[in-house]
């Protein structure tokens, strides 16, 4: 089966500092990494194929009678996508080291400035370009922007059913059965492939790639695409594409500490248990 | 947006006819036609598998935004009860809805759900659009943004508020990709930029390092998710323990807005629902008080600490991010920028060192009380009272201090 993973190239830390006269986040130093949840997304893609005929290039298995016909009848391959700038390359050679049959970058100066619905846009017309695919991986949200909403964008752009969430995932006769992670409950659907997934953390322990790995996918040709490769509508991508406007940042203000409460246990415990009974909120 | 019909391609095989929840095509010489109903949705678009139906939605900042008035909330409910997010996005919609001088909405979508709409009313709702099928009784991505995508192209809101919750996280990017809206995740902030009636949203980002404030300013509706926990609901008791409901004088109007579902057009199946143990169900967002646990505590077995002083308060157990990571409890329990956000009247924290994505969850409750061995810890710059020391000596005794006079 043919799966694509969607990921982002990320700073390693959460602990951004922004430039106070010009807001803009200082990203000297701070480097890049794919994003944390991005690789349990490539570890169910990889997972998926091994599962449902391996890569095309080997020698494959041959299609059994049962089974997924149409998975296994073609072999199958992980195809990783991003959009960013130049260097996001080596998030998508982090990607083919750990197994990855190949990488696209989609990088144009004009799709700077991208919300989540240019973004969507964008991804969306890569995976139409790739064609015949069967399945789309993302991670649930990425670390610096916090949202989540590219996976739902991009699936509704596809025109495909979605499933967010997901803690654990099963192909199977060209539908998918998910497990889906919710506040209080799980959820297992059913839907029919392709199909736009997003996956949690808990779903896998992502792999680490092989020396000999790393050393091939330093060499290994990674795609390039521009927008007009895609034959985007500049007026959907980047800043025009995007109706969302960013209008100011700036660090959280600290909050300053109360009462310290010092000496013997006994004290400390006794003036605590009398401020929790004044609350009136204890049911013991 | 809109739905354009290639009659070459049509077999008349009546797929959309079953996808419309609107009732909005008819068959004609063996050609899909739409009628007056049609709210260009989007639902039969999905469901023909000839390319005879095309969705076109592209963002365009030529829209005319004086067509787009009122404020609506989309309500989540599970078992019968509105979710705390959806109550307290009333209260905040009421007050947007004041500042811009228009009605409050609330879209209800489910099945036999309609008795439910009075505690809307009694949250702040002016208005209830009310949708009801089978198909609807539970939450499933495609029917949802069919009929919410379609009613917001028929009524032409300005502002959709959606819960934040993994519902709302589900559904609004999906209608708002469909509507090419602009949607802001996870906003923790709302406001009124009167002179250009726009909405004004914060949100963290970066785990909560940085602060950010977003709009939509040519794109309608303007569409968020809200944080659950951070706006405060017209009955700020909304603990289950609390008799109050709103204020049940207050009534509006009831759209019932006819839908007509089938399963069979439907792509996703709920095969099963599985609720989550006793421990799991305990739900953070409505606790009074919460008694977490985090890196400090060493090993699981010590998260029995924590469990006796939660059940001697009568409160829930959390865990800061370490914890869960550690596998030491399970995820439901986190608190923090990619757990729960609570708002507790008392919270305590046991051994949390206090990174700021854990504050982000937290530092809203009314009282914090920080148990930490490193005097440096961030949690005591946050905390209203501090205790610098060993969480096994003074944690145990505060139960056992507790249990005496409770």
């Amino acid at each position: 089966m043919n799966v694509v993973v969607c990921i982002k190239q990320v700073p390693e830390t959460t602990e951004v500092r922004v430039d106070p006269k010009t807001n803009a986040l200082i990203r000297e130093g701070v480097k890049s990494i794919i994003n944390p949840v991005d690789e349990n997304a490539i570890e169910a893609a990889l997972q998926l194929r091994d599962q449902h005929g391996g890569p095309s290039t080997g020698s494959g298995s041959p299609p059994t009678s049962e089974g997924p016909p149409r998975a296994q009848s073609r072999g199958g391959k992980v195809t990783v996508i991003t959009m960013g700038p130049p260097q996001a390359e080596e998030a998508l050679r982090q990607a083919l080291a750990m197994g990855a049959d190949e990488a696209i970058l989609l990088s144009d100066p004009a799709s700077r400035g991208s919300d989540t619905l240019a973004t969507s846009y964008a991804l969306a017309l890569m995976v139409r370009k790739i064609g015949d695919v069967d399945l789309v991986l993302c991670g649930k949200q990425a670390i610096d922007g916090d949202t989540g909403q590219v996976g739902p964008g991009l699936a509704e752009r596809l025109g495909l059913p979605q499933v967010t969430f997901a803690i654990g995932l099963e192909v199977a006769d060209a539908k998918l059965r998910a497990r889906r992670v919710l506040d209080d409950f799980f959820e297992v659907v059913e839907t029919k492939l392709p199909a736009v997934v997003t996956v949690v953390k808990q779903i896998n322990d992502p792999r680490h790639p092989s020396m000999r790995n790393v050393l091939k996918a330093k060499r290994a040709e990674i795609v390039k695409w521009t927008l007009a490769d895609l034959d985007a509508d500049p007026k959907q991508a980047g800043f025009d594409g995007s109706p969302t406007q960013v209008i100011k940042v700036w660090p959280p203000e600290k909050r300053t500490g109360g009462k310290r409460l010092e000496g013997e246990t006994d004290e400390i415990v006794g003036e605590l248990a009398e401020a929790i009974k004044s609350m009136g909120i204890a049911s013991g | 947006m809109a739905v354009r019909l290639i009659t070459d391609n049509c077999t008349g095989c009546e797929l959309c006819l079953r996808a419309c929840p609107y009732s909005a095509i008819d068959i004609v010489e063996d050609k899909a036609r739409f009628n007056d109903n049609c709210t260009q949705c989007g639902a039969c678009a999905s469901a023909c598998k000839f390319d005879a139906i095309l969705l076109e939605s592209s963002y365009s900042p030529n829209v005319d935004v004086t067509q787009y008035r009122g404020v609506w909330v989309v309500a989540e409910h599970l078992h019968g009860h509105f979710r705390r997010g959806t109550l307290e996005l009333l209260g905040e919609g009421r007050r947007l809805a004041g500042k811009l001088g228009v009605e409050l909405s609330a879209v209800l979508l489910g099945d036999g759900v309609g008795e439910m709409g009075a505690e809307l009313f009694a949250y702040g709702a002016d208005k209830l659009y009310l949708a009801q099928d089978p198909v609807l009784a539970h939450y499933r991505t495609g029917p949802y943004t069919d009929v919410l995508a379609g009613l917001i192209n028929q009524h032409k809101p300005e502002i959709v508020l959606v819960s934040a919750t993994p519902q709302g996280r589900d559904l609004a990017p999906r209608v708002a990709a469909r509507l090419s809206a602009g949607l802001t995740a996870d906003c923790t902030g709302l406001d009124i930029d009167e002179s250009e009636r726009l909405l004004v949203q914060t949100r963290p980002a970066f785990g909560g390092n940085l602060m950010a404030t977003i709009v939509s300013r040519y794109a309608r509706p303007q569409m968020a998710t809200v944080r659950p926990g951070v706006m405060k609901a017209l009955d700020p008791d909304l603990s289950p323990r609390a008799s109050a409901k709103g204020d049940p004088s207050r009534t509006g109007e009831v759209v019932n807005v006819p839908v007509h579902l089938d399963e069979r057009s439907m792509l996703t199946k709920i095969i099963e629902i599985v609720q989550l143990d006793a421990d799991g169900r305990v739900n953070l967002q409505d606790a009074e008080i919460i008694v977490s646990g985090g890196r400090g505590l060493g090993k699981p077995e010590n998260f029995a600490l924590i469990r006796e002083l939660a059940a001697a308060l009568g409160g829930a157990v959390g865990a800061s991010r370490a914890a869960v990571d550690a596998g030491w409890i399970p995820a439901y329990h986190q608190v923090g920028q990619t757990g729960r956000t609570v708002q507790p009247k008392l919270y305590i924290a046991c051994g949390i060192s206090g990174a700021v994505q854990h504050l982000a969850g937290m530092s809203s409750a009314d009282c914090i009380i920080a148990i930490n061995k490193d005097p440096a810890a961030p949690i005591f710059n946050i905390a209203t009272y501090s205790i610098v020391g060993d969480l096994f000596e003074i944690v145990p005794a505060l139960t056992k201090r507790l249990r005496e006079s409770l």
